[in-house]
């Protein structure tokens, strides 16, 4: 058995917001199906809401101040990353971009995620394929195929097989496939790799 | 150990009084303060240079040149120079002119830019950064130490026979320090050549200093320069003060939450918290500078910046006395007691002669090899 780091992301803005509530429910299903394959799982979850001064900060000075430092390594070294937005003016929020933009380049490349987003109608549920997917794949995630939208409505729509529940277990199962499938991420020191200078000379760099 | 200031060189608004200094008020006002440096017993005045607006400094060898007339110790450095946009042609001879005018009171910083426009105005990528730095300083370390060059690059027109007029005074180039805030390529190049590294270390947490620090310390070991702790290290700081330390709170915080660069962001102590900022007594700065060598070890010249954000003139020479009669005095005498033996000061003109004449007797040098 592997224990896996999932770090959960959840833009809402209220408290409560249906955003993490679609976040944890994500996280479950996430880990349900990744018990089913034998591993475990320990979940940090992140309310960007509590970082949003530092979130601010950090796209005008340059570098993370506080917890929001950690929130990033975390997300560096994280097997799987669960990714929530509310959608606003018909596309991801500001803050959850902004989140995105101070995460160091390379932090998602080729890291499974499952992207989620919440509204108050269905009518923006495509805003995940047509906004968040696209900034996924500039990242270079490796993004599951189903992505999670819950409009108000959806919170009441029980049906097994086209329901949010089953959305979000078919969800959960895709992410744990992908990080069942690849091997522990472990976060190396840039200092590390640092190209010896002769080769940096030789321009063989 | 080295103390003095460097200037980013910026045309800022004074938030107090709305009022703009022009580029002419903005020169002579740096030439003031360098002459001040010199007055109290400073050690070194470092200019940046950039070539867009709101800055001045476009031209740092003929300010330097004109600060070295009027003074009689001061040395006289850069903050940076840029080696990926100037042609290294012209920086061999810029500042070995200067190294003659001045009586070899000149080093430099080496950085690499980071304003993107900047680059294609002067034919080059900021894409290419990191080869752009390697490739011009090798050839302008060959430009000093070889007096017929042949040179073919990928950024620059091949040399023939080139030779770089006038030769560096006495036959030994500038000592070269490496700027970087955060690339460890940087850190590399100046540890591979056993130059000196300055880090930036004002805008980022102490935490990013002391890997860099540590990273070139490292490396310098590795291409046998010496011991690690025998690297040539500088740091950059930057300071406000008055005798209440409230006061220096109260006078600096609008000049802080308008700066160029962080204003409008963190609030002043959330940035003195997370960067070297310190605003408050002498007392207070003396005891925060000291923490430094904490992190990044014995180190040879710490740089303070002094004169941004729309600080006047007249507030800017206080804060050099205050800087000169309460400090730096107690800096040096508290570091000089810390420092660990054999720890060498950083090269000057005189002490780079001395060594590089010393190795041509076949006796060792005492000082830093002349590589």
């Amino acid at each position: 058995m592997t224990t896996r780091n999932l770090v959960v992301v959840s833009g809402g803005l209220s408290v409560p917001s249906s955003s993490r509530l679609l976040a944890d429910r994500l996280a479950t299903a996430t880990q349900r199906a990744l018990a089913e394959r034998g591993d475990d799982a320990v979940v940090e979850t992140v309310e960007l809401r509590e970082h949003a001064h530092a979130i601010t900060d950090h796209l005008l000075t340059g570098f993370a101040t506080g917890d929001l430092r950690g929130v990033l390594d975390a997300v560096r070294g994280a097997d799987g990353v669960l990714l929530v937005t509310p959608v606003f003016s018909a596309s991801y929020s500001g803050l959850f971009k902004s989140f995105l933009d101070v995460l160091e380049p390379g932090s998602l490349q080729a890291k499974p995620v499952v992207i989620g987003a919440t509204g108050g109608t269905a009518r923006h549920s495509l805003a995940l394929e047509y906004a968040v997917r696209p900034l996924l794949s500039y990242a270079r995630a490796t993004v599951v195929p189903t992505a999670v939208f819950a409009a108000s409505s959806d919170w009441a729509d029980g049906d097994a097989q086209s329901g949010l529940s089953a959305r979000i277990d078919q969800a959960g199962a895709e992410l744990a496939d992908l990080v069942v499938g690849s091997p522990p991420v472990v976060v190396t020191d840039p200092f590390d790799e640092v190209t010896p200078f002769e080769r940096l000379l030789s321009g063989d760099a | 150990m080295q103390f003095g200031i460097f200037t980013v060189g910026d045309v800022t608004t004074d938030p107090t009084t709305g009022r703009t200094p022009t580029e002419h008020e903005r020169i002579k006002a740096t030439i003031a303060i360098a002459r001040k440096a010199e007055e109290v017993g400073l050690d070194v005045f470092a200019t940046g240079e950039h070539h867009n607006p709101p800055f001045i400094p476009s031209a740092p060898t003929t300010t330097l040149a004109f600060i070295a007339a009027q003074t009689q110790r001061l040395i006289l450095s850069t903050a940076t120079t840029l080696i990926t946009t100037t042609d290294p042609v012209r920086i061999a001879e810029d500042y070995a002119t200067l190294q003659h005018l001045s009586d070899g009171r000149n080093d430099l910083m080496l950085g690499r830019g980071n304003t993107g426009p900047v680059y294609p105005w002067f034919g080059k990528d900021i894409r290419q950064g990191i080869p752009l730095a390697i490739e011009n300083y090798a050839l302008l370390r060959r430009l000093w130490r070889e007096d017929v060059v042949d040179w073919e690059g990928k950024f620059r027109t091949p040399l023939q026979g080139f030779t770089a007029t006038p030769r560096p005074l006495d036959g030994v180039p500038p000592f070269v320090w490496h700027g970087s805030i955060r690339s460890p390529e940087i850190a590399e190049q100046a540890a591979y050549y056993g130059d000196g590294f300055f880090a930036n270390h004002i805008f980022w947490p102490a935490s990013h200093t002391q890997q860099m620090v540590g990273f070139y310390r490292k490396r310098f070991e590795h291409y046998g320069h010496g011991p690690a702790d025998h690297a040539i290290v500088g740091l950059g700081g930057q300071v406000f003060m008055r005798t209440n330390s409230q006061d220096a709170v109260r006078e600096f915080r609008p000049y802080f939450d308008n700066a160029p660069v962080y204003g409008h962001g963190p609030s002043l102590e959330d940035f003195s918290r997370e960067t070297p900022l310190t605003v408050g007594s002498p007392q207070q700065v003396i005891e925060r500078t000291l923490g430094f060598r904490d992190y990044v070890g014995d180190y040879q010249r710490q740089l303070f910046l002094m004169d941004h954000a729309g600080l006047p003139l007249k507030t800017v020479l206080e804060q050099l006395d205050i800087l000169g009669e309460e400090v730096v005095p107690v800096l040096r005498r508290e570091f000089a007691a810390l420092r660990a033996p054999g720890v060498p000061d950083a090269p000057t003109h005189a002490s780079l002669v001395a060594a590089r004449d010393a190795a041509a007797a076949g006796s060792t040098p005492q000082t830093q090899e002349v590589s």
